[in-house]
């Protein structure tokens, strides 16, 4: 196992490798010229072509990026003009608050989508079939921005149940009690699309489980039929739902940016947003690139795991 | 298990043409509906008596729907909003609609050149799409809009970008396997050159899997450049689409809710029509992709009989089957596989079922235990009778009690039919404990004993091997071995040896014989194979069309058939060192049975 999980890792690094090279192009894409971006239209020559040298912008594409990585790779991210800080500081701070954020919607995703789907396959065509296909239907086609607002129009202002936006209380906040009451309505309004994807695919895996030759075997030797959804089928379905909840991983860290938006979450997200629209690009480069690490990361996670379930992948 | 597709003689259905398929669905339907509709709507916006959306009107700030002049109101500005939300819904399609064009354009470029070409283009290309596909989805598109600067048509090129992996892939896939069909080859020799053949031969071949993956995504395009522009990273003032209305709406959303909620609704409609749509035009091009439209498998075969049988007899043997009928519901109309099949096995006896791919021999098996797949399996008529109890009356958990435990089953491909997840001991001892809560460490040992029983060596040392550690043969003594675990009366074996090669073959049916004859088994042999029969049952019942032909000692029917097929059947063992007399031989009576 451990030889798997080192085998695995190796294949992550020139993934990453490659995403750095993909950020370091899309930078590329700036239309203009940087150093007279900078110095304004009023830049003489001579102002120029010296603020290109000291960017190091005066060098070839290929040299650039090596630079460039080794400040990487020495934590050096740039600084953020804006909020004169360094960049990585910054990200660290703001993607704590992400992973709380995204770590529950994709909990949340995993078990009501999960549950969804096999109770939607086990009673399939029957009216909780329809109940849930109905729903995933509804969670797949809206647009979460705006069922936040929804959520905050109902849970917060009509009905006053909970917190419309932030991370804790301005008074007397900051436990953990405080945190969850804050946590809910964003997580689970994040959560929404994803539980679609994952009952849905659920769903098919169990359906399409449910009519292999080991299912009746199952049934021959005369197992229950709760074992055998269960026991039997579920955990061969669960080889093919894995890599999904890993996808969703990626929506939920990408949907991260409208719902912390619209709920004032302190994370990654609304900075990336606020970065966009004041043109901070090194911020934008350090928080999509260290996003985009996590991502692969955790990839690599639902990749073992499924190593770990199913004995065939090891080899 | 070919067996279980049975003749079909469904009669033949009209073909009938894609749109009427497509609006046959009726979910489908009711998305092509509201997508028209909608279209309409928008593209009629300049004929439509509404207001012109940009022009304000602050002393009628944010007037609520219903309101006099205005359907749905104003927003913060004053401005219409149903004139608004009609114009920036025709922005929002257009938007969608361009960049899952653009997505699928260059994906589905890719994707063919590098399923066409293979090689380092194939890999270089791949890589790249692979990078792509490893941001998190809309991370991609906010880097690349924060370089070219906010803006529609910026957004619109981000969300396009992103968008090409799910085309490449997809496209590839379907060229890989295309291009080496014979009509690709056929082209190629014809002389015609390598685009030509990508494009007239390949692309058209493509195309449904480039429909699909369109339909299927541009909802979500829709979705995506919307909230780019609630950003207020997308459309930028004075346009605007329904994001931007729904992203400036919010700062109202406490004294205005309608001003956010109306282009929300209309957003979710959109997307939601167009999902109904995609699923519909997926279903109409790509049947197999259709998921969940076979029924899944009830525990029990559905048994609806025509008159109901003695549920008791006396004097029975082992297993008495009289009259037994069971069919595939083929949507309406029954299609019979087995017609009225009666046969008895004795304690201690071995019956051969005999018969050709399709003549329902494995389904007569499976329904003894109601194992045949429901639906659209159905048992139509007739008994079954496990020591004089017809077990098709037995309420369901009465007869899944039986099974393992008084019947136990052998299947013919061990590979597909053991859980390629659990240990092979663990699979034995859960029938053990399915029947006899001896707890597991007991359950555990008994599975060791049942391996050795069935010679598997060092059967401790691979009680934790998984199946497919296993080789053919030691993967079918654990599949007999499952069926020893609660000493039962009957053992069913359907091709237990069809999957193995000739040799193993030979001591799998040793081991079954020997078996038999220790603990006074009764065997119901399913198999092709003549040679097979001589070798190990008693009696033959052979099988043709779902009906027995013919049955009696297996000697007397090996020496005198009475029945044209069973004499085809018997002559279709080859001999050793018969070579092309074997088809001289053979000819005459396959010549016979045609005419």
């Amino acid at each position: 196992m451990t030889a798997y999980i080192g085998k695995r890792l190796l294949a992550a690094i020139p993934v990453i490798i490659g995403l750095s090279v993909i950020v370091f192009l899309v930078m590329k894409l700036i239309p203009g010229d940087p150093a007279q971006a900078l110095l304004g239209s009023y830049a003489t020559p001579d102002n120029v072509a010296r603020i290109n040298r000291a960017l190091g912008l005066d060098r070839s594409w290929p040299e650039q990026y090596v630079i460039w990585i080794g400040n990487l790779l020495q934590g050096d991210f740039g600084r953020s003009y804006i909020l004169n800080r360094p960049v990585l500081d910054e990200v660290l701070e703001r993607f704590g608050a992400t992973l709380i954020l995204a770590g529950a919607s994709l909990v949340i995703c995993s078990v009501l989508g999960i549950l969804a789907g096999i109770v939607s396959a086990v009673r399939q065509f029957g009216w909780t079939d329809r109940i849930v296909t109905f729903f995933v239907l509804i969670g797949i086609s809206m647009p979460a921005f705006f069922l936040g607002l929804v959520f905050i129009l109902f849970f917060a202002v009509q009905w006053r149940l909970l917190p419309a936006s932030g991370m804790y209380a301005v008074y007397g906040g900051g436990d953990l009690p405080d945190l969850l009451r804050h946590l809910i309505l964003p997580a689970s309004t994040l959560a929404i699309v994803a539980t679609g994807v994952v009952a849905r695919l659920t769903r098919a895996a169990m359906l399409e489980v449910l009519r292999q030759d080991f299912i009746r075997t199952a049934r021959a030797k005369g197992l229950s039929e709760n074992k055998v959804i269960y026991r039997h089928a579920f955990r061969a379905a669960l080889v093919s739902i894995i890599p999904v909840l890993g996808i969703q991983a990626g929506f939920v860290l990408g949907g991260a940016l409208y719902i912390e938006t619209v709920f004032q979450w302190p994370g990654l997200g609304q900075m990336l947003v606020k970065a966009v629209s004041t043109r901070d690009l090194l911020l934008v480069q350090g928080g999509v690139l260290v996003a985009a690490t996590v991502y692969v990361l955790v990839n690599l996670l639902a990749d073992v795991a499924q190593a770990l379930l199913d004995p065939r992948l090891k080899a | 298990m070919t067996d279980l597709t049975a003749p079909v003689s469904a009669p033949a259905r009209k073909r009938r043409s894609n749109l009427q398929l497509l609006m046959a669905n009726r979910l489908a339907a009711a998305g092509l509906f509201i997508f028209g509709f909608i279209v309409i709507l928008a593209l009629l916006a300049p004929i439509l008596p509404i207001p012109n959306p940009d022009i304000t009107d602050q002393p009628n700030r944010l007037l609520p729907p219903l309101s006099e002049g205005h359907l749905l109101g104003t927003d913060h500005l004053g401005r219409d909003i149903l004139s608004r939300l009609i114009w920036g819904t025709q922005v929002s399609l257009l938007v969608g609609v361009s960049a899952t064009a653009l997505a699928a354009f260059f994906g589905s470029l890719i994707g063919l050149v590098a399923g066409y070409v293979r090689g380092a283009t194939d890999s270089i290309l791949m890589r790249f799409v692979d990078m792509l596909m490893a941001f998190p989805y809309i991370l991609l598109a906010i880097a690349i809009v924060a370089a070219l600067g906010p803006g529609l048509l910026n957004a619109l090129y981000a969300i396009a970008l992103v968008n090409i992996p799910f085309f490449a892939r997809n496209i590839r896939g379907v060229t890989v396997s295309i291009r080496n069909r014979e009509f690709v080859d056929a082209a190629r020799l014809s002389g015609k050159s390598h685009a030509a053949v990508l494009f007239t031969e390949v692309l058209p071949n493509v195309l449904p899997v480039i429909v699909i993956t369109m339909s299927t995504t541009v909802g979500w395009m829709i979705l995506e450049t919307a909230g780019l522009s609630f950003l207020g990273l997308g459309a930028q003032p004075p346009t605007s689409d329904l994001g931007s209305m729904l992203g400036q709406a919010r700062a109202q959303l406490f004294t205005a809710p309608h001003a956010s909620i109306i282009p929300g609704v209309m957003i979710f409609l959109l997307v939601m029509s167009i999902n109904l749509l995609g699923d519909g035009v997926r279903d109409v091009l790509d049947p197999r992709l259709r998921s969940g439209t076979l029924g899944r498998p009830m525990p029990v075969t559905k048994i609806k009989r025509e008159t109901k049988p003695a549920s008791t007899i006396e004097d029975a043997p082992a297993l008495f089957v009289e009259n037994l009928s069971t069919g595939f519901d083929t949507g309406g109309s029954i299609t019979p596989a087995v017609n009225e099949i009666s046969f008895r096995l004795d304690k201690g006896e071995c019956l051969g079922l005999i018969g050709e791919s399709g003549s329902g021999k494995s389904v007569t098996a499976l329904s003894l235990m109601g194992l045949v797949a429901s639906p659209p399996g159905i048992i139509t008529n007739g008994g079954v009778y496990i020591q004089g109890q017809d077990v098709l009356s037995l309420r369901e958990q009465d007869l899944i009690a039986l099974r393992g435990a008084r019947v136990a089953y052998v299947f013919q491909d061990p590979l597909t039919t053991l859980h390629p997840l659990f240990s092979v001991a663990d699979q034995i001892a859960e029938a053990v404990l399915a029947h006899n809560p001896i707890g597991k460490r007991a359950a555990r040992q008994r599975a060791v004993e049942l391996m050795e029983t069935v010679g598997i060596r060092d059967a401790s040392g691979r009680a934790s091997a998984y199946p497919h550690e296993l080789s053919g043969g030691q993967r079918q003594r654990i599949g007999i071995a499952m069926a020893l675990a609660n000493d039962p009366d009957i053992i069913i074996a359907d091709e237990p040896t069809t999957a193995l090669d000739v040799t193993v073959q030979a001591r799998i049916l040793e081991l079954l014989q020997k078996l038999r004859r220790e603990r006074g088994l009764a065997l119901l042999l399913i198999t092709h194979d003549f040679g097979v029969v001589a070798q190990v049952c008693d009696r033959v019942a052979v099988m043709k069309n779902g009906e027995i032909v013919e049955q009696g000692e297996t000697q007397t029917i090996l020496r005198a058939p009475q029945h044209d097929y069973t004499k085809r059947l018997i002559a279709c063992v080859p001999e050793l060192g018969e070579g092309h007399s074997f088809l001289d031989r053979v000819r005459p009576l396959f010549s016979e049975a045609k005419a």
